[in-house]
């Protein structure tokens, strides 16, 4: 899958460069998976968050913490989303607590996906004893109860800040990935391509790198973009039902402050649905770079999801067993020409 | 397999009214304006009981005419202009490329059936072979009743000269010559006019591709079914079909006899190809091969496709691309007036062209 594309664009590099140096449009393919509507839009929000998330404390109109006068004031031009319960300023919170939940996301999806990964292949690929413990051990790691042991640990943890909720949400969330890898594993290292390089003398660790893990691409991509969301999602959830200090500002932590003091019921709905929003988001984002890398990572459907704009506009519908037949011509003009050209043809 | 029994004439079966009629078919690989023009404007036409093989390097567009024909080209394949009528036996004309799905799943496997590359590797290897002959028997005749359809398979597994005690064997009971010989049998069931074989013997022994074509030749002649027949295997061909087309780069190059194509081959591209494989009789020649390989159909040169490779070519033909034409000989009358070639020797008119044949294409 990965391979195969170096593999072309290698190939056609030197020609393109020798033949076509200027305007080629094929030079667009080295950015194929931009070329994607979904990747990109979720590629953009989470461009903008990020950017947040690194300049926020600096472009954050107040200080989050900072007491005013203005008690739970909605929208206006001084506090774009109002204040909360002591005046502090909302939209303040939101852009300064950008950064907790991402680094905390990415954080969790990194430790969570290596764990994963290591643990799967390695189960996949030895087989035997070692595959025995390690599925075992992911096995009791995916049938613990994830929330109650984070909310356990975290409770427990005297300065449990940003990073350590996310060692903890990584070291309980990597044992799905690992029994998908794992499975993974196990149909690849019989295919031919595997045998023949192990029949070459490979070592182990060339076979697992050079012909295993190419192919889990995909897989771990998907994988980690799935965790990634999990990651974001317990910790808002950790800060909302209070069990992280409340003195870390996430989204989590303003819906924290806004559920307990009635925001819904004093009908301040400034306070929470900004950060409903963002989290919302910021979930969505996840899920279409997760839809772009299904498009761009099978070869056979790549084509199909670059171009998926241009085939709904020219009409056509690609299936296996029911090849498309253009009855536009390639200009994109009604097919009314197309048409009568086709049945002169026929009468003729 | 070699030409060994060049001297038993292939069957020259009646040829009757045409079945499959492709016109000016393109296919592209891609929806994009770069996208690969794999066939331009390729015409072909099968006739009633005849047997068709198509030839050529591996790339060059086989395998991508039958199933563009057949709409069974899976994605990112693009029909983008032609048509293919199929002519039923109450002689009904339908254009396969406007049928609706419902249209066209009711007509695969009726009308037109395919033993695809590796077929053998297509059967569940979970269910009985019976029960897999059956399942398609059904599905196109709703009305009929198990214990028939297994009847019929049986006698299918007969007919391809399986014993029919085999119907409850799996897959992996049997070899990979039988499981091809039951896919076969499987292509047959619903009794289609047009059967497309898309290089059934490559994976095969030669002792088992003998029984095979023996085999379907057979059925041909019982059956009167039309086969397209694709493969590299020229030799295997000239045994098997009635007629032979030629396919470079996308092209069909040359269309005649099969009889014609071997012994008198008119374009240079078919010589060459018949120059690469030994025959088992006659003096020893040093065989030639051809130089260069097919071109990229990405980048196409102007003109012949073959050009850069050929030994005869000239300027015109690195200019302008040929099409397929009677042969410069075609006043000789007979057979050679039926056959058609793509090359600018064969074009008197041109300049640059003398008009005299080389003499290996002269023949």
């Amino acid at each position: 899958m990965a391979q195969d594309t170096t593999f072309t664009e290698e190939q056609a590099a030197p020609e393109r460069a020798v033949e076509h140096d200027v305007d080629d449009p094929r030079r667009a393919k080295r950015f194929l998976f931009l070329r994607n509507g979904k990747a990109l839009t979720g590629l953009g929000i989470l461009l903008f968050f990020g950017i947040l998330a690194v300049v926020g404390p600096w472009i954050a109109p107040y200080d989050p913490n900072q007491v005013s006068a203005d008690l739970l004031q909605p929208p206006s031009w001084s506090h774009w989303l109002g204040t909360d319960h002591t005046g502090r300023d909302i939209l303040s919170q939101i852009v300064v607590g950008t950064r907790g939940v991402l680094v905390v996301g990415l954080i969790a999806g990194v430790s969570a996906t290596v764990l994963g990964v290591i643990v799967g292949v390695t189960a996949g690929f030895i087989g035997g004893m070692g595959d025995e413990t390690l599925s075992a051990l992911s096995n009791v790691f995916l049938v613990i109860p994830q929330l109650p042991l984070i909310i356990i640990i975290a409770g427990q943890l005297p300065t449990a800040g940003g990073v350590t909720v996310a060692l903890v949400i990584g070291i309980t969330g990597w044992a799905w990935g690992a029994r998908v890898m794992r499975a993974q594993t196990l149909s690849l290292r019989k295919r031919d391509f595997v045998e023949a390089a192990r029949a070459n003398g490979e070592r182990t660790w060339r076979l697992v790198l050079a012909e295993v893990l190419p192919n889990l691409t995909a897989i771990i991509a998907a994988g980690f973009v799935g965790t990634v969301t999990f990651a974001v999602m317990s910790q808002v959830t950790l800060a909302f039902i209070g069990i992280t200090p409340v003195s870390d500002w996430n989204w989590g932590t303003i819906l924290f402050w806004a559920q307990n003091n009635l925001a819904l019921q004093r009908g301040a709905w400034w306070w929470f649905v900004p950060a409903g929003l963002c989290i919302a988001l910021l979930g969505m984002a996840l899920t279409l770079v997760n839809f772009g890398i299904d498009e761009f990572v099978n070869p056979r459907l790549r084509s199909t999801g670059m171009n998926a704009r241009l085939l709904r506009r020219r009409r056509i519908r690609p299936r296996i067993g029911f090849t498309p037949v253009l009855r536009t011509p390639p200009d994109g003009r009604p097919d009314v020409g197309t048409t009568a050209r086709t049945t002169r043809k026929e009468r003729s | 397999m070699t030409a060994s029994t060049l001297d038993v004439p292939a069957p020259s079966g009646a040829v009757g009214e045409p079945v499959l009629e492709i016109e000016n078919l393109s296919v592209d690989y891609g929806y994009t304006d770069d996208a690969t023009h794999v066939l331009r404007d390729v015409s072909l036409t099968l006739h009633r009981g005849e047997v068709l093989g198509l030839a050529g390097e591996s790339g060059c567009g086989k395998s991508t005419l039958a199933y563009a024909a057949t709409r069974l080209l899976p994605p990112p394949g693009l029909i983008t202009s032609g048509s293919v009528h199929f002519t039923g036996r109450d002689g009904q004309r339908t254009d396969v490329l406007r049928q609706s799905d419902a249209e066209l799943r009711a007509s695969r496997w009726q009308d037109t059936a395919i033993v695809f590359q590796g077929a053998m590797n297509s059967l569940n290897p979970v269910y009985r072979i019976g029960r897999q002959i059956a399942d398609g028997i059904l599905a196109h005749r709703p009305g009929m009743r198990r214990k028939e359809a297994w009847d019929q398979a049986a006698s299918l597994l007969e007919m391809v000269g399986i014993n029919a005690d085999r119907l409850r064997d799996f897959p992996h009971q049997l070899s990979g010559g039988m499981r091809q010989r039951v896919m076969i049998a499987m292509a047959l069931a619903l009794d289609p006019q047009v059967l497309i074989m898309d290089e059934p013997t490559t994976a095969l022994d030669v002792v088992m591709q003998r029984q095979i074509v023996e085999e379907i030749a057979d059925l041909r002649e019982r059956l009167g079914f039309s086969v397209v027949f694709i493969t590299h295997d020229v030799s295997l061909l000239i045994e098997i079909a009635d007629r032979i087309a030629i396919m470079y780069a996308g092209d069909i190059v040359e269309d005649a006899g099969a009889q014609d194509v071997y012994r008198r081959p008119r374009h240079p591209y078919s010589a060459a190809l018949l120059h690469s494989f030994p025959p088992l009789r006659g003096e020893r020649r040093e065989l030639t091969g051809i130089p260069g390989s097919p071109p990229d159909m990405q980048k196409m040169p102007p003109g012949c496709p073959f050009a850069p490779r050929c030994a005869h070519a000239t300027d015109v033909c690195r200019q302008v691309r040929p099409v397929l034409g009677p042969t410069a000989l075609a006043d000789r009358g007979g057979r050679e007036a039926e056959r058609s070639v793509a090359c600018h020797l064969h074009d008197a008119d041109l300049e640059g062209i003398d008009g005299t044949l080389p003499t290996d294409l002269a023949r």
